[in-house]
């Protein structure tokens, strides 16, 4: 994979007079965190594969003031929400699709009151669409009868409601779908949302991700599937200090659909 | 004698129901203690979780056992209120069963009441067992030590004793109609089917008739005396649900879970610095001197809203949030069931202060610190699964969330990494120390 991936910015699309269908928001841990940024380029990929015309802000990109809202800094979370609501509407974006739930949960949600009106898809709704629209082709592939878990992610399940689009994506890939003990509108946080993920947690007698992971554990997965940044963190650690990393990995749901045919 | 009877069941009626409207007047005064929130927006809407929620309880069978036991006292609660309707008549012109003329859909009444009674009586029993003999997950944690654990225990006693009084009432009155007893007959035979108390009835076959009317009075009277104590015993316990349960799924929030209020205060600071034509120097218009700025976010019950205020009164302490949440079980202080508690027991608290003074007076307490604890507050991950448990539409999660935002924009006590982390998002454009102008990094690294 010598080859760089082709990542164009509304700047660019901007100087040439044009707009793409739909603005990639890839968030601040897609931007940065290592293991994130792996998601970020699988679904770049995918996005190539359907033909999809796409752009990122890129450096215009800034937090979505999720974790500062959820931690209580309302002012901060609002300072942020104003600046990008003045981007994207400086571009006219009508359409965002991120692979962030909490990105996708505050733009979607929270936005529209301060001014930013958008229509805001999950990368796995988005993908889900290209796959009915025929875009892109979901069939089998290396994941093909492998045991794969899916762990929620609050601010896309509970907090929105969106239980199938990442299942439905993982049928497609003729996976043998295991749910947990706790799925869907019961299933049990990673223990990275409302800013957890940036602090030490409180004293307790366990980590959350170790509950979590324990969960899955149960079902004996070859994979755990996550469909957000954060959990994905949480469950890869979980998954380590149950020294069971060599057994079980735990990858986006957009990884898997381009590693199943080795994109 | 019968008029004396009459006058005595029209104070007692008179008196419970007149504390009663007093408790609801101080409970509707403690909740406008809070600020105001509009809810009255998509009524229909509204109209339909309420009979889905609250009258249909959709949530509370998502637990089977519990459900299914709380559906039957649930039901048997509405219907065998039918039979203190006739009670009351009965009561207020000494007439006997003045319901019976209904004839043969009387019998099938009555005989339904019988069985429900009946359930109910088995369902409570087992509430009980579940409560202090089962070691049930929810049922031990430390917010419900003391008062919460008897008071529950008060109350399924009192559903016991109720349901045994009116099946006693029953057997005798039945008894009474088999021996001839005036005013018990009737010419048409025996009013009334009474498919369980019959059973009763070889404890009370050999007694006189004045034996029998005096048990049969008595049950009568305890079972009404009862239901008037346990109407004004609700205000003092866990137990207003029953009543609450409906307005408080009709106010809750119908947006995605996920969405969190934007304070209005804070969207007009915003504003304001963002104006290019704001004049820093000017000075507040007239009416905006003298009255203090809005507080940012929530330290005591008066800077809660309404249906926050509401949430917490409504709350009968099942746990099921607490249950379900990630920083509970994994042995954290915080306890979203605690959340509820502490805010009603603020709320009452300052209302107690407000009956015997006229006026809240500062006590030198406050919600926060005195009640709930900024370790509890810290430990939330806003993952809604306290809102998805409670099966009464409670969002405690909006309660840590407002008094997080007191935390951090009145006080600035955010954790030290929370507050590194927001330092980055302000200065950066990420919660991370890295250069907003490294963002599309990603796409060059391979």
């Amino acid at each position: 994979m010598a080859e760089a991936l082709k990542v164009p910015t509304m700047a660019e699309y901007m100087a040439e007079g044009k707009k793409p269908e739909v603005l990639f928001w890839v968030g601040c841990a897609g931007s940065f965190d290592d293991r994130a940024k792996k998601i970020t380029k699988a679904f770049v990929k995918l996005l190539h594969e359907a033909g999809v015309d796409f752009a990122v802000l890129g450096t215009e990109e800034s937090c979505t003031g999720d974790p500062a809202k959820r931690a209580g800094n309302e002012f901060l979370f609002q300072m942020q929400a104003a600046t990008n609501i003045e981007v994207l509407n400086g571009y006219e974006i009508e359409k965002v699709v991120t692979a962030c739930p909490h990105c996708f949960n505050t733009i979607k949600n929270e936005y529209p009151a301060l001014g930013g009106n958008y229509e805001v898809m999950h990368h796995t709704q988005f993908l889900k669409a290209l796959l009915n629209e025929g875009k892109l082709k979901v069939e089998g592939g290396k994941f093909k009868g492998k045991r794969i878990t899916f762990h929620d992610p609050c601010y896309l399940g509970r907090a929105n409601g969106e239980y199938e689009a990442p299942r439905d994506l993982l049928r497609k890939l003729e996976v043998e779908l295991v749910e947990m003990r706790k799925c869907k509108s019961n299933g049990l946080c990673c223990g990275a949302g409302g800013g957890q993920m940036f602090k030490e947690p409180e004293p307790g007698n366990k980590d959350v991700n170790i509950e979590r992971t324990e969960q899955a554990m149960e079902v004996k997965p070859e994979v755990i599937a996550a469909g957000c940044p954060f959990c994905n963190t949480m469950m890869t650690d979980g998954v380590k200090g149950k020294d069971k990393e060599d057994s079980v990995a735990v990858m986006d749901v957009a990884e898997l659909i381009a590693n199943a045919h080795d994109l | 004698m019968q008029i004396i009877a009459q006058v005595l069941f029209l104070i007692a009626l008179v008196v419970g129901i007149g504390f009663f409207i007093r408790n609801i007047r101080r409970l509707l005064r403690n909740i406008k203690l809070g600020k105001e929130v509009d809810r009255n927006d998509n009524k229909g809407e509204r109209f339909a979780k309420m009979a889905r929620i609250a009258f249909g309880q959709s949530k509370m069978v998502k637990k089977p056992v519990s459900g299914l036991l709380h559906v039957i006292v649930y039901v048997g609660f509405i219907i065998i209120n039918i039979e203190v309707l006739e009670i009351i008549i009965d009561g207020l012109f000494g007439t006997h069963r003045v319901l019976s003329f209904m004839g043969g859909f009387y019998d099938i009444l009555i005989a339904s009441f019988e069985v429900l009674a009946l359930l109910v009586l088995i369902g409570v029993i087992v509430f009980w067992i579940r409560r202090n003999i089962l070691n049930i997950y929810r049922f031990l944690s430390r917010e419900l030590k003391g008062w919460p654990k008897n008071d529950a225990n008060y109350i399924l006693y009192f559903e016991m004793v109720l349901m045994v009084l009116f099946l006693v009432m029953n057997a005798t009155d039945y008894q009474l109609q088999l021996n001839g007893a005036p005013h018990y007959t009737s010419e048409a035979g025996i009013t009334g089917s009474f498919p369980i108390s019959q059973f009763l009835l070889p404890i009370f076959e050999g007694m006189s008739t004045a034996t029998l009317i005096i048990i049969e009075r008595a049950a009568w009277w305890l079972h009404i005396l009862g239901i008037l104590f346990f109407l004004n015993y609700l205000y003092y316990s866990k137990h207003l649900h029953i009543l609450l349960a409906f307005p408080n799924v009709y106010f809750s929030k119908l947006q995605p879970q996920g969405e969190m209020n934007n304070l209005q205060s804070v969207t007009d600071e915003v504003k304001l610095m963002m104006d290019p034509d704001a004049d820093p120097f000017a000075a507040p218009a007239e009416e905006e001197e003298g009255t203090e700025p809005d507080k940012f976010g929530a330290s005591d019950v008066f800077d809660l809203n309404q249906v926050q205020l509401l949430n917490s009164y409504t709350c009968t302490e099942c746990g099921r949030c607490t249950a379900e949440c990630p920083a509970n079980q994994t042995g954290k202080k915080l306890s979203p069931r605690k959340i509820m508690m502490d805010t009603r027991d603020r709320l009452e608290e300052v209302g107690e202060i407000i009956n015997t003074k006229g006026k809240y007076e500062d006590n030198g307490k406050q919600l926060l610190d005195d009640f709930i604890l900024r370790e509890e507050l810290w430990a939330c991950t806003t993952c809604n699964a306290c809102v998805e448990a409670c099966p009464v539409g409670i969002d405690p999660l909006s309660i840590i969330l407002d008094m997080r935002r007191y935390l951090v924009m009145e006080e600035s006590a955010a954790p030290n990494e929370l507050a590194i982390a927001m330092t980055n998002i302000e200065n950066n454009g990420a919660p991370w120390p890295y250069n907003q102008q490294d963002r599309l990094n990603w796409a060059k690294e391979n």
